[in-house]
This record gives C-alpha cells, structure tokens and sequence, in this order.
C-alpha cells in the first residue's frame, strides 16, 4: 500500500521533466507550482533509489573491468586508487553542495568560479601572511558569502536561480582575475601545511582524500536524517505545498546556496592543496561537471527527489573514465565524446526505470 | 516564526561581517617588483629621435606568459622619452580586438604592434592599418597575409620542441638508457602551436633513435597540468624523461609529481617562467626549461619604434628593420641559469 502510493508519487515529476523545455524545468522553483494534493515531502531512499545505485555501481564496476583488462598492472594499485581519489576529491566536494541545491529545486552555475575566488582569495600576500589556518579559513569564508549572495538574490530577491548564479559565476571569475591580477599565486613555503593536506598519508590514503569523505558523510546524515534533508527534498519538490506545511521556503532556500557556497570554499582548499597555487583559471567548467555527475546519479533536475550516493557514483563513473584513457595514452577528445554518451544513456535508463516502476 | 527570522538575521549579519573581515585580505603588494627589467639600454639608436605613438593591442591575459606580453611592452615603453605607447583594452574577444584595432587606426597612431588572438581573424584589420600607411609589427601569432604587416617577430615553437628533445636526449645518452620511457604534457592540442612544439620534440628525438612514449594534453593551466600529470603518473611505473610545454602548467605538474613521491626522471619546462628557473637552480626533477620568452614584447616595441623614425638595427648593416624575426629557444639549465633569472617572468 505504501509502496503503491510512492511509486504514484514518483510518477509524477517524470511528466514534468518529459513535458517541459529542460530550461523551464530548471527554473520551476522559482515560481510557485499549481498546488497539488499533498504528497509525502521524502522519497530519498527505497526500492527506486536502491536500483538507480545498483545501475551506477554496475557501470562503474564494468569500467574497472576494462581497467583491469586493459592496463592489468597498473589500474588496481593502490597509487591509482589514491590518484583517482584524490583528483574526484574537489569536484566531489562541489557534487555534494549541488546535490542539495538541485534537490531543492534549484540549480548553482557559479560553484567553479567561486572556488576559483575563494583559492586566490586566501593565496593572496596579505592572506598569506597570517598563516595556513587563515588561508582555509578566509577560503571558506569567501565561499560561504558567495553562496549566501546566491541564496538572498534567489530566495528574496526572486531571481532565477539560472541568472542570479551565472551572474556569480562571471563577476565571481572577474573578481578572481582582479584581485590575482590574472596571475597563478603560489603558496609560500612557510605555508606547507596547506600542501601537507595533499601529501601527508594517513594510512595510505592523502588526507585531503578523508576531508572528501567527511563532506560526504556529514552532506549523506543532513540529507538523510535531519529535518533540514527533509526540508530540502520538500521545497524542491513543491515549494507550495511545502510552504503550506510550515517550512519557510524562502529562508530555506537561502541555506541551500549557502551551503553549496560553503562547499566551494572547502573545494577551494582541496584544489590549492593539489596545485599549491591559487588562481583565477581553477575550477572552469566545475559546474557542468557537477552537474553532470548529480544528474547522472538519478537526481531530478526539476527537484524533490535524487541522493547523494548517487551523485558521488556519477562523479567515480567520470574521474574512473579520465584516468582509463590516460592510462591507455588515448586522445581527450574521445574521452569528451564518452562522457556526452554516458549522460545521455544514464538519463536513459533512468527514465526506461522509472516507467517501469510506475506500471508495476 | 520572529525567533528563526531574527537567527537568520543574526547569520546573515555575521558572515557579512565575516566578509568584510575578509575583505581586508585581498591585498596583493608585493616588496621588489620585477617590473622593468627586460629592457634593454644603450647603443646608439636609444638615443632620442623623432616623438613617436605607438598603438599596442593583445590579448587579455589569463596567463602569466600573456601578463608579461603587455608588462614588458609598457616597461620597454617606458624607456624612451620619445615614445608614447597607446595601448588599448586587452580582450579574448575577436570582434573586440578588431575594433581596438580601428580605432587606434583612427587615432593616426605611426607605428602598430599587434599580438593577434588569432592571425587569421585579424589578418583583416591589420591589412587596413598598412593600407592606410600605419607599419605593423606583428607579434607572435603571424597574420598570413605578408600585405598586412611589415615585420614579424615571434618565438619558434617547432624550435622549442627540438631544444627540449636535444636535451633529453642527449641527456639520455649520456645515462646510457636503452629504450627510454619518454611523456609529454602538451598545452592546448587543437592550437597550431602545440602541434609545432610536438613535432619539433618528435624530431629532435628521432635524432637520438627515441621516440615518445605517450602524449597527454593539458589546458596551460596549473589544475589541468596537475590532473592530467597525477594520471600519467599511474600510467607509466617507470619514466625516464618527461617534457611540459608550458611552465605555468608546469605548477600543476611539478606538484603532482610531488605528491606522488616520484623522483626517478628528470623533467624540462617549457616557456620560461621565473618560477621554473627557482625550480631548476634548487634542483630537483626539474632539470631544464626551453624558453619561448614574453621579452620578445620589449623587442617588438624597439621595433616599432625604430620603424617609425625610420632606422635600422645597429648591428645589422641593412639600414632598415628585418621583415622577419625568429627568436631561439634557449635552453636554460642549472649552469646558466643565473643569467636568465632575471628575465623570467612571474606566472
């Protein structure tokens, strides 16, 4: 009975997605939705999610496969693992904030020029010059205030989040050039610890690596097992009938590009720790990349429904496909073409899934 | 309800205090500048002659290498009591270089030095800024047609490529290794430029009886240097050489050869940068660089300006200026890298 009236549930932002212009879809929490009966606010996990996860662990199993087959002694070593970790480790970061902010019905262009501002922000001489806990520090802070201009022109300004966000991304990129005088910084030897971040190992594995997984784990029981997750899955999934239950949506919303703001500025510190610079150049195309990998997850892009795990297996099936053409020595062009396929038959299959699941 | 709004009043409110905290650290002074210094001075010709302007268009930097472009133009500038330098708002954007163009043509500036984002696209403009008798000297990225300008001076990107093959390779032999395991990170592989700088690389090594083992491309920036270094890494257990195109990249490379603990090869750069250099007199995988220098900026300027006033170069007999100029790639190594530290330039 209960599995019957969340599969009616779950049938019904598929119509919106199929018959709606994917522009419109993105700007559907923007404007307040025809008010619907009322509908359970949380499918974050069952039967549905629980398949997408097997489809997206299989493809990334079949990727190791030909990793295995095709570069036998050098794809299963640990230093590879370790290397494919660690370079999933900054758009991961970026995935999680996006993750929440598309389940909330929205949609954060700007998360790679932020993270770009945030990492020239805090390698910048004054910055430097008070240590490597006021660079992460100042890193963070650039993100967050970031993201809460995103969230008070979105939520009470009544932008599109589209237009508010890539309005961010390019004053954000412009600022970033400004500021570096569109040089890379490098971080000062007296501020190793930031670089320690990437080259200290902690039982085999970089700690930058365990900063990745603590934003995971801590973004997963938000998401999942606090009010706030509920929240978020119920004003993206009808902000109308979320703000008829008593959730202030607007303020909500303000948390949401707050929070993906928070993460570009950890991001921030992730990517200064690989490259040991700061500059204006980092994180171009972020976003899509993000994006790709939380739509490939199975997460709606009108909003209300999608998971965490999802996103972070899109993000491997991408960073697993980088590194197998390079250990092949193929050209990057190809790869371009492999990752375009692979969103277009991951959408696919989920939709194929979906319908599936609303017939039996 | 009052009691949330006002603790989202109270948030709001400290993270922008927060950012005017931070705002304070947006400083970027740095003690001794490098301005100025890829000038040169003397000779008769430095002497002032004739009040000339000079009109100066390139691209807007998102580069170090390109920064030092328009530094060292203004610095060389600078120099001259008789120059004037008009330069225009830098842009990647075609359609806005052209108008810069015509509009310095507007202004009846004596002498144009152009960097065109791209020599084709600009061809156009640079043809109407001769025809109406303003000399162009063209900067690096040639205009293929010879009507559109009246010299050309630029670095040699095949020529790069065989200084950096030459040194691995003689390098290699010298180690004795049989069967070497050669990578190369190149910049942006769809530009002519990269595929010059690998071909002279292929090249260079042939003569050797190397050849490379893989080719991988970045995007000349420190991130894509980094990430796409950390994979060929995993791919190759066991390098023996490996050439990057371009030191500023080369950020992102070195530091991933870092974290990877490796230290078996020795790496050569490519460009030029100050950076670079302090790698390479430390000592450390970085061996070498092959230098496609930006000073070529304060050379173009020389030349335009002897252009105008209608000289020479003083140490060629010719009593006009060259219509072509092809600068070496120089090799820099740990021996003679004192000499170039001061004309590197800052990514």
């Amino acid at each position: 009975m209960t599995s019957a009236g969340s599969d009616r549930s779950r049938e019904t932002p598929v119509k919106d997605v199929s018959g709606r212009p994917a522009g419109e879809a993105v700007t559907a929490s923007a404007r307040p939705r025809p008010p619907r009966f009322l509908r359970p606010p949380v499918v974050p996990s069952g039967v549905g999610a629980a398949g997408r996860h097997a489809g997206l662990a299989t493809a990334l199993l079949l990727l190791v496969l030909v990793g295995l087959i095709t570069k036998p002694d050098h794809f299963a070593t640990s230093s590879n693992i370790v290397s494919i970790l660690s370079l999933a480790a900054t758009i991961g970061v970026i995935t999680v904030g996006m993750t929440f902010v598309i389940i909330g019905g929205g949609i954060d262009l700007s998360v790679g020029a932020v993270m770009a501002l945030a990492s020239v922000w805090a390698t910048t001489v004054a910055t430097q010059s008070h240590g490597p806990a006021m660079m992460a520090v100042c890193a963070v802070l650039v993100g967050t205030g970031a993201g809460l201009i995103n969230g008070l022109l979105i939520a009470y300004g009544r932008m599109v989040p589209f237009i508010a966000t890539l309005a961010m991304l390019v004053a954000a990129r412009g600022l970033a050039q400004r500021i570096s005088d569109r040089r890379t910084q490098l971080i000062r030897p007296e501020n190793n610890a930031i670089e320690a971040l990437s080259t200290t190992r902690v039982l085999g594995l970089p700690l930058l690596v365990y900063l990745f997984a603590a934003v995971v784990v801590v973004g997963w029981l938000v998401l999942n097992r606090t009010t706030f997750g509920r929240r978020t899955f119920a004003v993206g999934g009808n902000p109308e009938a979320a703000r008829l239950a008593g959730i202030d949506v607007r303020r909500h919303t303000l948390l949401l590009y707050t929070l993906s703001g928070l993460c570009c500025g950890i991001a921030a510190i992730i990517i200064m720790a690989r490259t040991t610079t700061g500059s204006s150049t980092h994180g171009d195309l972020y976003e899509l990349d993000a994006i790709a990998a939380v739509i490939i997850g199975g997460t709606l892009l009108s909003g209300g429904r999608g998971t965490l795990v999802g996103s972070i297996l899109g993000l491997l099936i991408f960073t697993v496909i980088t590194n197998l053409f390079i250990l092949n020595g193929l050209d990057t062009s190809d790869q371009l073409i492999a990752k375009g396929v692979i969103i277009v038959i991951a959408v696919l299959l989920q939709r194929r899934g979906l319908r599936t699941a609303a017939v039996t | 309800m009052t009691d949330t709004s006002r603790r989202g009043f109270l948030l709001a409110g400290s993270l922008a205090g927060a950012g005017l905290v931070a705002a304070a650290c947006t400083g970027n002074a740095e003690d001794g500048g490098t301005g100025g210094q890829n000038v040169s001075t003397g000779g008769d010709n430095d002497k002032p002659g004739r009040q000339v302007t000079i009109g100066f268009s390139a691209p807007a930097a998102d580069h170090g290498w390109i920064a030092a472009i328009a530094k060292n133009a203004e610095a060389q500038a600078k120099q001259y009591s008789d120059v004037k330098l008009q330069a225009v708002e830098p842009t990647n954007d075609i359609n806005q270089q052209i108008s810069a163009v015509e509009s310095l043509i507007a202004q009846k500036v004596d002498v144009l030095v152009i960097l065109p984002n791209d020599g084709e696209q600009l061809n156009q403009v640079a043809r109407k800024a001769m025809d109406a008798g303003i000399p162009v000297v063209n900067l690096d990225r040639v205009f293929p047609d010879k009507l559109s300008y009246r010299t050309w001076i630029g670095g040699d990107n095949y020529g790069m490529g065989v200084a950096a093959g030459h040194y691995i390779g003689r390098r290699l032999k010298e180690k004795g290794v049989d069967d070497p395991v050669i990578v190369e990170i190149q910049g942006i592989a769809t530009l002519p430029l990269t595929q010059e700088r690998s071909k002279g690389f292929e090249d260079a090594l042939r003569t050797y009886g190397f050849r490379v083992t893989a080719r991988q491309d970045a995007k000349f920036t420190v991130e894509s240097g980094n990430q796409v270094a950390g994979n060929l890494l995993q791919a190759h257990r066991k390098i023996d050489a490996l050439w990057n195109h371009d030191d500023d990249q080369g950020v992102g490379v070195l530091a991933a050869v870092k974290q990877a603990g490796r230290d078996e090869f020795f790496m050569v750069g490519g460009a030029g940068s100050a950076n670079a250099m302090r790698e390479i007199k430390a000592g450390g995988v970085l061996e070498a660089t092959v230098t496609y220098s930006p000073t070529m900026a304060s050379s173009a300027i020389k030349i335009a300006r002897l252009i105008a006033q209608g000289k020479g170069m003083a140490d060629l007999v010719e009593k006009q200026v060259p219509q072509s100029i092809t600068l070496a790639s120089e090799t820099v190594t740990r021996q003679n890298v004192d000499q170039y530290l001061p004309l590197g330039f800052e990514s």
